[in-house]
């Protein structure tokens, strides 16, 4: 790093964080397959879309359009010019509506995944350095998480307190905060007996400083993989949720609830449910997909299989 | 292992007691059950009436005994919407969920171990890769896309099957094909690791150097050791996922069981049902977990020892 920096023509930080990103991008596409490529291109347009939902969209999203009811997508037979995939029970633009939807399923997942893995990282990190009894009463905490079934205290929090966006985003965080504890913990546990940070503690070094400093940039690895594993875990709980009459409240839409109103209309306007479902489907596999990949090149036992 | 069994219990207990403490304190932070049963248009008088008619005007502590004392007496409470005993709602439900569950499971058992065993014996061919995009296709599908393509194709399309209700046959197949896919998904690819653990092992080099025939090797040394791992974990998982997974599917489907009955007991704010069978069902997983933990602990002494 050193003869870097006092090189002539020393890269400021951001040059040096793009250009790092962009071998990054190289490697990237040298060493994967094609399948792995274009789910990543497809993460890639979805995220776009979801950011530039507002700009792109056609329609607003809510505006209801009592004339244009029940319209077929462009191609079919009663199809109205300008809803290019028609439009839902209450004559609302579905591509607009899916645009919104995705940016809102898509924001909710990240800032739950984010939410979790502050509450478990940190609560991992204390339990593996403290050790002893407030390590006995997080792990207690996770055996519980585990044992029960996280749908049935989701069912019961958002019944009680409201499918309003902090209530939702609040479950959807505490959802997997267990599995980035766990995770934490034994990297703590392993790294702590390491030889570098018992040097760390010899030279004096506190608590807090071989926390931050000495074990937090280890853990990075492992925790971005569970991450991208979760996710996809948090989509599928959001929209599950949200199918079942129990995510934001309308006429607010995520793909999951767009899905579970247009339900009732199944047989007579099937295009209401099947564009959200499929854009859900196409979701969780690129997310799946890419979290698969990521494992697998960071777990070196898997390369031999 | 008598305090490996003792061990386990212990925290059964505790877990089931924050379990049912903790939907206690949830239902009464959420505000007073009065205006939820008797929404707005209540006076107040009226109101203080219903309050103390309903216990609500001891302290929180008090209520919480009282709490306790009824889930002990195995009084569980009235259904606002229904007018009827919790507990009878509960036991209609029980059965159609079990016949559910039961079906689903067994399509699943009888599925994935074959296919898991076939993806670690052909791993390097087109058999084992297709078997194992056919496993990430079900992980990646959310079961309730999943229902809603197939009942859009042969309930509304093609009009073979019924798409909601419980009665004949033809009604199981939606339901446990939705359900068994997550977990056909799931259990494929863990049959195959298990496999793929177990045939590596020197016994089964052992095995093979005596001159046994690979049929052999295969099924009675590399099988059997691998189901041991697989049936651990399936039923380790199982409750936990079937809870999951029955809320889902019995409400797209319309299948009357316990999940369907939360699902409902949320959306129309019954508390008492709501609350009841939330606790049912998390006990029920916790015990079943406890029971195949202890089971294992016996019969497998590398389980206890790595847990203790």
């Amino acid at each position: 790093m050193t003869d870097i920096a006092s090189g002539p023509a020393a890269p400021t930080m951001p040059e040096r964080m793009v250009r790092r990103i962009f071998s990054g991008v190289q490697n990237f596409w040298r060493d994967t397959n094609w399948i792995v490529r274009l789910t990543a291109l497809m993460g890639l347009v979805i995220l776009i879309l979801a950011l530039l939902a507002p700009f792109i969209a056609p329609f607003d999203p809510n505006a209801q359009s009592l004339l244009s009811r029940l319209k077929p997508p462009v191609g079919f037979e009663g199809a109205k010019a300008g809803y290019l995939l028609g439009t839902d029970e209450l004559g609302r633009d579905i591509l607009s509506r899916s645009l919104h939807g995705l940016r809102l399923t898509v924001g909710v997942a990240l800032l739950g995944a984010i939410i979790g893995l502050l509450v478990g990282g940190s609560l991992g990190l204390a339990a593996g350095i403290a050790g002893g009894l407030p390590d006995d009463f997080i792990m207690g905490l996770v055996d519980i998480q585990i044992a029960v079934p996280f749908t049935l205290i989701a069912l019961l929090t958002i019944a009680l307190l409201g499918g309003d966006l902090p209530v939702l985003i609040a479950v959807l965080g505490v959802a997997y905060w267990e599995q980035y504890a766990r995770i934490t913990r034994g990297e703590v546990l392993r790294l702590r007996e390491m030889p570098f940070i018992e040097a760390a503690r010899a030279s004096g070094a506190s608590g807090f400083r071989i926390a931050f400093k000495h074990i937090l940039p280890n853990l990075v690895s492992p925790l971005v993989v569970i991450f991208t594993v979760n996710i996809s875990n948090i989509i599928l709980l959001e929209s599950t949720l949200s199918f079942l009459g129990l995510g934001l409240r309308p006429p607010t839409a995520t793909l999951g609830s767009m899905v579970g109103m247009g339900r009732d209309y199944m047989p007579s306007a099937p295009w209401i449910v099947v564009v959200p479902a499929l854009l859900i489907l196409l979701i969780t596999f690129v997310v799946q997909m890419m979290g698969d990949w990521l494992r697998d090149s960071t777990d070196v036992r898997l390369k031999e299989r | 292992m008598f305090e490996y069994a003792i061990n386990k219990i212990v925290r059964m207990t505790i877990t089931i007691m924050v379990i049912v403490t903790g939907v206690f304190f949830a239902t009464r932070l959420s505000g007073n059950a009065v205006d939820f049963i008797a929404g707005d248009g209540l006076g107040a008088e009226d109101r203080a009436k219903m309050i103390t008619y309903y216990g609500l005007d001891a302290t929180i502590w008090e209520q919480y005994w009282r709490y306790l004392r009824s889930l002990a007496d195995g009084n569980f409470g009235i259904s606002l919407i229904e007018r009827r005993p919790v507990s009878t709602i509960v036991m209609e439900r029980i059965g159609p969920s079990l016949q559910l569950l039961i079906s689903a499971i067994t399509v699943t058992l009888l599925i994935s171990v074959p296919a898991g065993v076939l993806a670690a014996l052909y791993r390097k061919s087109w058999l084992g890769s297709t078997i194992m995009s056919f496993a990430f296709l079900g992980y990646a599908i959310p079961n309730f896309v999943l229902a809603i393509l197939l009942i859009l194709t042969f309930s509304f399309w093609l009009g073979w099957l019924p798409s909601s209700g419980i009665g004949s046959p033809a009604h199981f197949i939606m339901p446990v094909v939705t359900l068994s896919a997550f977990y056909i998904a799931g259990l494929t690819r863990f049959t195959r690791n298990a496999m793929l653990d177990v045939l590596s092992q020197d016994y089964l080099r052992t095995a093979r150097a005596k001159g046994l025939g690979e049929e052999k090797v295969i099924f009675k040394h590399a099988l059997r050791n691998a189901l041991i791992t697989i049936l651990s974990v399936l039923g380790l998982q199982i409750a936990g996922l079937a809870a999951a997974g029955s809320v889902v599917v019995e409400t797209i489907f319309t299948w009357r069981g316990i999940g369907e009955m939360l699902v409902t007991a949320a959306i129309r704010r019954d508390y008492p049902v709501l609350q009841f069978g939330v606790l049912a069902v998390a006990v029920a997983v916790i015990l079943i977990n406890t029971l195949v933990d202890i089971t294992y602990g016996m019969a497998d002494p590398r389980v206890r020892l790595a847990k203790s």
